[in-house]
């Protein structure tokens, strides 16, 4: 059969999510953002959401992920994008409610703002995107920099002695009785991707449910940061970040 | 049934990662020697004859640039 005869509108089967807009994305080829931007998009859309959503972006690589998504945005401080959510999702019960954050965003200057509203079990949703390491101002150590994990700011390794323990910030919230759904899942592969958006489906059904606060962890490939190819990243997150921070729901009530 | 597939890449959107390639089960993809005009190379079906459409490279693509058809055979 020819090419011609299987591209024709009947017979397409995915394509670019309508509630992604045209903006190309800026960042680095290969980048998770991306990806997590789409799902997030596309269950936005298959619930029928789009406008019963506001999010709140970060500071960090995705500050600009409201020209991405076309929904409601607010763009917080850094890392007081749970704190902001918190007041829309009370000025606005009826909305779906997100943050979209960094881990150096969540859970270095934000830690407060993240523990409390996960506390309170705000009912919004939390994603955080942890590729380890600062990516936009130039791969710095972030709280969850692997020991050993070489950045711009721990050229011979992160050393436990002099920066501590790498923060399972996850696992913290998961304690926390205001959280209902906390899990970390990835999307370096089709079936991890499929596994993520369930995963965000679910969290979203959750706040309509007012069954407080779901966290979703996704361990992420910073390429450029991590100074390797984007297919290299993917496959040092599975061999370094997977055996520490092991994918799977940590709690699910 | 037997499936056929196809992909049609926004090749000027493309960024040459590569995670669509690796995610191929079936080996349809490869990049471009040439490149598009941001200076990347772009994805494209290699082996045409083989794609299955089982949507894998479009599922991973981060900048969602592959539209993916399908047909019963
Ligand atoms: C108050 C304040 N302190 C520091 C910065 C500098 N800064 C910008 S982004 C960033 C870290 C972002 O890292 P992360 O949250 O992990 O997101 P990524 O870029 O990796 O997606 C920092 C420290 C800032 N903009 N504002
Ligand atoms: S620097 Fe890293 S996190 Fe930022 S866009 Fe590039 S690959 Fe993504
Ligand atoms: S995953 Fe997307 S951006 Fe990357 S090479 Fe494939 S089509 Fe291009």
């Amino acid at each position: 059969m020819d090419v011609k005869d299987i591209i024709k509108p009947e017979n397409k089967v995915y394509g670019k999510c309508p509630v992604m807009t045209e903006k190309v994305l800026h960042y680095c080829p290969g980048c998770s953002h991306g990806t997590i931007h789409k799902l997030l998009a596309e269950v936005i859309d298959e619930m029928n959401i789009q406008d019963k959503t506001i999010a709140v972006s970060p500071v960090g690589c995705s500050v600009f992920a409201y020209n991405y998504i076309d929904i409601d945005w607010q763009q917080a401080a850094h890392g007081r994008a749970c704190a902001l959510a918190t007041g829309v999702k009370r000025l606005c019960p009826d909305k779906y409610v997100f943050t979209y954050q960094g881990d150096g965003d969540l859970a270095a200057i934000g830690t407060a703002e993240t523990i409390h509203a996960c506390n309170r079990g705000e009912n919004i949703v939390v994603i955080l995107v942890n590729n380890a390491i600062y990516g936009m101002t130039g791969g710095q150590m972030s709280p969850l920099t692997l020991e050993g994990q070489v950045t711009s700011t721990t050229p011979y390794g992160r050393k436990i002695e002099l920066n501590g323990y790498p923060l399972k910030i996850t696992n913290l919230a998961a304690q926390l009785d205001g959280t209902c759904y906390v899990t970390r899942q990835s999307v370096q592969n089709a079936a991890a991707v499929r596994r993520t958006k369930k995963a965000i489906r679910k969290a979203f059904e959750n706040s309509a449910q007012k069954k407080g606060t779901s966290l979703i962890e996704v361990v992420s490939s910073c390429n450029s940061g991590w100074k390797l190819s984007p297919i290299g990243a993917n496959k040092w997150m599975e061999d370094n970040l997977f055996p520490f921070y092991p994918l799977g729901d940590l709690k699910d009530k | 049934m037997a499936m056929k597939g196809a992909i049609v890449v926004d090749r000027e959107r493309c960024k040459g990662c590569g995670v669509c390639m690796v995610n191929c089960p079936v080996q349809v993809i490869g990049l471009t020697k040439e490149v598009n005009a941001k200076g990347y190379p772009i994805c494209y079906m290699a082996n045409p004859e083989e794609c299955t459409g089982c949507t894998n490279c479009a599922t991973v693509c981060p900048d969602s640039v592959i539209t993916v058809y399908r047909v019963k055979v």
